[in-house]
């Protein structure tokens, strides 16, 4: 399943500062459905670098990220049970405090 | 007889008072000028009495109408929107890189009393970004600087300054005052922007109003990035409701560790302005329960679905709605005013409200030295290595004579060239097999040099020491030439 992945408000720099990763993650068999729940886990297994403590807390993002499916709020599409589908544009942005 | 050093001193604090007055003249020049435009308008208009004496039928004299003409010209904001404006009340928290557009686009247009909080002060290191502010004010309070240039630029608003920090203690009391004598309560601010630079405040800001019903907007700005939204307005989450736990104090990245390009908090600070300004006036669709995430650097334009050709380069997101469960604005939430008061922010967050550099004492004794006490070291000739585990970018800043500039991010990885630095000092300096050159580290302010020592030790360098207060340090006791940044 090709999905476009990005990372921003400083979560890139634990991917070797890539922003946008054009990924293409593959299904167990053909029956299952790829979750949000399931994503988490092949990122922080093949994107994350280093840190992971920054991206995911237990199974999921830690606080102070903000996941994004198709440029909607991932508490509007069911969080970690979020079913992706093939093309479909995943973002987690870690929340600033500058000014 | 003066020494030269105390004659400079004198001349640099001669300069300052002068430098000082200079900006108070400059302040009452410009204040005294408006008032003057106002009395020729007014004696103008005496000649034709029937205008001057009737009014227009919507409060705007003709001084208002000349000064706010290209908003009052816009059919969607006219007379209406620009009267609702100056009978608003808006508080901006800070005065640095996002309030200091917001400051300047507030008073501008002529929102009706406009307030400033800020506990700091002016530095030289704030003058990219946060615009308000002039070299002539450097050292002297942000609050007082804003109002100054907010009363140069538009002497007919009410301005206010408040010299403090906002604390759960004066928070309420700053954004509603109780006015005990007369009648009711009798309401500061209507909108609150939150230009501040912090974690803590940021909750704080916004507990505080959900617990006065009040709209805010909340903007952010790090490195070439920025996000802003409006929170707690027409059934629009607070912040807590997005964020109910706060996140790990090493993932808020501060602007004087991770850096800022000026123009970014500028551009989410004039965003801030806007939505404030459309809240004041009911005018257009504010960006509540969405938020704008900006992207700088990256020069990829995004086109989300209903977003306009013209803010390509934006992406506006959708977010969630009110929780139900947030504990403080949700359904059976019962956040009080002694609630608020009580809160500890800083415990909360785990984080300080007023935000200073972090000091780490990771290290026992024996394993750390004092700048003064390296530099008498090199001066005599002792062996050694100094290695600089800041980012190489910060090296390039500054840096001192025969550094190695190794990383803390890959020092694991770089072990051999430690190794081999210290056997080529020794094989420089002659030492036999009695002794070895010793290992020092820097970093900018002596925490990551900390960190280094003991991965260092761990590994086996046992001489590793590291350099207490770091090249900050350094700069005060040893060598005042070393720039700080």
């Amino acid at each position: 399943m090709q999905l476009t992945l990005e990372f921003g408000g400083g979560l890139e720099l634990l991917c070797d500062s890539v922003k946008i990763h054009n990924v293409n993650v593959s299904l167990k068999n053909e029956v299952d459905k790829l979750t949000m729940k399931d994503l988490l886990v092949w990122v922080r297994t093949n994107l994350i670098k280093e840190r992971p403590e920054m991206f995911m807390k237990g199974d999921n993002v830690r606080p102070g990220v903000l996941v994004l499916v198709n440029d909607c709020d991932w508490e509007l599409s069911g969080q970690l049970d979020t079913t992706l589908e093939d093309k479909d544009v995943v973002v987690f942005i870690s929340t600033l405090h500058g000014g | 007889m003066e020494s030269e050093g105390g004659q400079a001193a004198r001349i640099l604090s001669e300069i300052d008072t002068l430098k000082g007055k200079r900006s108070d003249i400059d302040n009452r020049i410009s204040a005294l000028e408006a008032q003057l435009g106002d009395l020729n308008i007014e004696k103008n208009n005496g000649s034709c009495p029937s205008i001057s004496t009737g009014g227009f039928g919507h409060g705007l004299s003709p001084d208002m109408i000349y000064r706010y003409s290209r908003h009052l010209l816009l059919p969607t904001f006219g007379v209406e929107g620009q009267s609702n404006l100056l009978k608003s009340s808006i508080l901006v928290v800070g005065a640095g890189g996002l309030g200091s557009p917001a400051l300047l686009y507030l008073a501008a247009c002529g929102v009706g009393k406009l307030g400033i909080v800020d506990h700091d002060v002016v530095e030289l290191n704030n003058m990219h970004r946060q615009v308000i502010h002039t070299e002539a004010y450097i050292g002297q309070p942000k609050a007082k600087s804003a109002a100054g240039t907010c009363r140069s630029i538009n002497s007919t608003i009410q301005i206010v300054e408040h010299q403090e920090a906002l604390r759960t203690s004066n928070a309420l009391d700053i954004l509603s005052q109780i006015a005990v004598s007369i009648t009711a309560n009798f309401v500061r601010y209507d909108i609150i922007v939150d230009a501040t630079d912090n974690a803590p405040s940021r909750y704080m800001i916004s507990d505080c109003c959900v617990v006065l019903g009040k709209p805010l907007v909340s903007g952010a700005a790090l490195g070439l990035e920025g996000q802003l939204t409006v929170y707690n307005h027409n059934g629009a989450p607070c912040y807590r409701c997005l964020f109910p736990t706060p996140p790990p104090t090493t993932a808020c990245q501060r602007c004087a560790d991770s850096g800022v390009l000026g123009v970014v908090p500028g551009i989410i600070g004039c965003l801030q302005a806007l939505e404030a300004i459309k809240i004041a006036t009911a005018v257009g669709e504010p960006l509540s329960g969405r938020m704008l995430l900006f992207d700088a650097f990256s020069a990829r334009i995004r086109i989300v679905q209903s977003i306009l050709h013209i803010f390509k380069s934006f992406f506006k997101v959708k977010i969630r709605g009110r929780s139900l469960q947030c504990e403080v604005c949700g359904e059976h939430s019962a956040f009080t005013q002694q609630q608020f008061k009580d809160f500890d922010y800083e415990k909360f967050t785990q984080s300080p409200l007023l935000v200073a550099p972090v000091k780490l004492n990771l290290l026992i004794e024996d394993y750390r030295i004092h700048s003064r006490e390296l530099k008498e070291k090199i001066v005599k000739g002792e062996a050694h290595v100094l290695v600089d585990v800041r980012p190489a970018h910060h090296f390039k800043i500054v840096s001192l004579p025969n550094a190695l500039n190794i990383p803390l991010s890959s020092l694991e990885f770089r072990l051999a060239e430690i190794s081999s630095a210290l056997k080529e000092e020794e094989k420089r300096k002659g030492i036999g097999f009695d002794s070895s050159a010793s290992l020092y580290v820097i970093c900018r302010r002596g925490n990551d040099s900390q960190r280094a020592v003991q991965l260092l030790h761990k590994v086996g360098f046992t001489s590793a020491r590291d350099i207490i207060g770091g090249l900050e340090a350094w700069a005060v006791d040893v060598d005042p030439n070393i720039p700080t940044y």
